[in-house]
């Protein structure tokens, strides 16, 4: 947990593209952004789901994939400065005497003047098997990530699926685990074919096992896991035992604790008035696909155009007294020094 | 036009006309079918629209391409007659097509 609380202008929640190009809008008209992402990368679902796929209706851009247009936005946020918690989650908010103070889930603090909610379709999670009974086991012996190896030290550990984290998972805690399978589905893997190599050596050398199937059953007393019941390929079912599972299914978006943050919602969106994208309440602003409004569209575009009214909104909550003249990027001076291009 | 019949877990049946031209993921949510989640939108990257295609009607809607094979790895308690609906293009060949819900999509 860290002590020291930071201080700034704005904290944006989302690094997807929509809450990137917050940080550009907010930097022109003078107002300093934190950005906090659950993901440990900047690009929100750009990143996470079509890192390389492309998408075509970008202005200007005939085709971009997700991966790039994110890369092309940090190229042109960099004069602006913003700082990035990744791999965070901001848990709470409260309000202060003129501004707000966000937590994240590791415990960082900061306090702003205003907040913008760019979170997307929520923020990302691990997907949860629908196995019953799995609740009780997790933390203690289901883990959907890894953050301390200690857990698996000297314990049986069971990991399910075929992409790229369970197979560097298993290749890192070969050596940790008292014994190690891997569970997949198919012979085949989505993982990088370097990867699945190794861990076909790993089982040459008998270090540990790989098996085909999926998980049934969970079984165990307390929160303490004993076996799982796998189908196997054939159809047949076999009990493995396991201490620790780890499931990798991909992510999931959850709206997650945006929602006790005292704001109004609709079906899980926020709504806001399209002249400052603001929601009911007075400086938390949302913007991109978290937000609803009479011919709301889920475009990327439409994230942009809303963030660059939100700004002129914002300016107010950070500099009351001064009025807000608008300028354009091709002839203000101003402008251009701020974008370091002058 | 194409009826397309989904079926839930508990049985419950409903019927719906989808356009050649739609994916069978378009059709389910634009009729509000529950349990079709699709949270990416269609671009094959979740798998949170899987369903189970009936025996009769698997050789009509073909078998998963590499990509959409590799993200029903990331589905739940896939089957042989797994797929991911969004990738099931809607033509008048299917009119009449049957497909499960499976009981949870994560």
């Amino acid at each position: 947990m860290s002590e020291t609380v930071i201080k700034t202008d704005a904290v944006i929640v989302g690094a997807g593209p929509v809450g990137l190009f917050a940080v550009f809008e907010l930097g022109l008209v003078d107002i300093k952004a934190h950005v906090v992402d659950i993901l440990d990368r900047p690009g929100g679902q750009c990143a996470e789901l079509y890192p390389e796929k492309p998408i075509y209706d970008i202005p200007g851009l005939t085709v971009v994939t997700g991966q790039e247009l994110t890369d092309r936005l940090m190229d042109q946020i960099k004069p602006f400065g913003a700082e990035f918690h990744f791999n965070q989650r901001v848990e709470s908010l409260e309000r202060l005497d003129g501004g707000f103070r966000l937590t994240t889930d590791d415990g960082t603090a900061l306090e702003c003047k205003l907040v913008v909610i760019a979170a997307g379709g929520g923020s990302f999670t691990p997907k949860r098997p629908p196995l019953p009974g799995i609740e009780q086991y997790e933390g203690t012996s289901v883990f959907y990530s890894v953050r301390k190896m200690e857990h698996f030290k000297d314990r049986d550990v069971l990991i399910v699926g075929g992409g790229d984290s369970a197979l560097d998972w298993t290749l890192n805690l070969a050596p940790v685990a008292k014994s190690l399978t891997l569970l997949h589905r198919r012979g085949e893997f989505r993982a990088a074919p370097a990867s699945v190599q190794k861990m076909f050596d790993l089982v040459e050398k008998g270090d540990i096992s790989f098996k085909l199937g999926q998980v049934t059953e969970l079984h165990g007393e307390g929160e303490k896991l004993r076996s799982v019941t796998v189908k196997g390929a054939d159809g047949a079912t076999f009990e493995q035992p396991a201490e620790v599972m780890l499931p990798f299914f991909g992510l999931t978006m959850k709206l997650g604790p945006v929602a006790d943050w005292g704001i109004n919602l609709h079906e899980n969106l926020i709504p806001v008035d399209t002249a400052k994208f603001e929601t009911s309440e007075q400086g938390i602003f949302a913007i991109g696909d978290i937000n609803t409004y009479p011919g709301k569209l889920k475009l990327i575009l439409s994230g942009f155009h809303e963030a660059a009214l939100m700004a002129q909104q914002a300016h107010k909550y950070v500099y009351p007294d001064k009025k807000l003249i608008f300028q354009y990027t091709t002839s203000s001076t101003s402008l251009q020094k701020k974008l370091g291009v002058k | 036009m194409a009826r397309i019949t989904f079926i839930q877990n508990d049985g419950t049946e409903r019927v719906v006309e989808a356009e050649p031209g739609m994916t069978v993921m378009e059709a389910a949510v634009k009729n509000n079918i529950p349990g079709i989640a699709a949270e990416c939108g269609g671009a094959c990257a979740c798998a949170t629209c899987h369903v189970y295609v009936e025996d009769a009607w698997r050789e009509a809607t073909g078998s998963p391409e590499q990509m959409e094979e590799d993200m029903l790895d990331f589905a739940f308690d896939v089957r042989p007659a797994s797929r991911l609906s969004c990738q099931i293009k809607v033509t008048e060949a299917l009119d009449g097509l049957v497909v499960r819900i499976p009981e949870k999509q994560f």
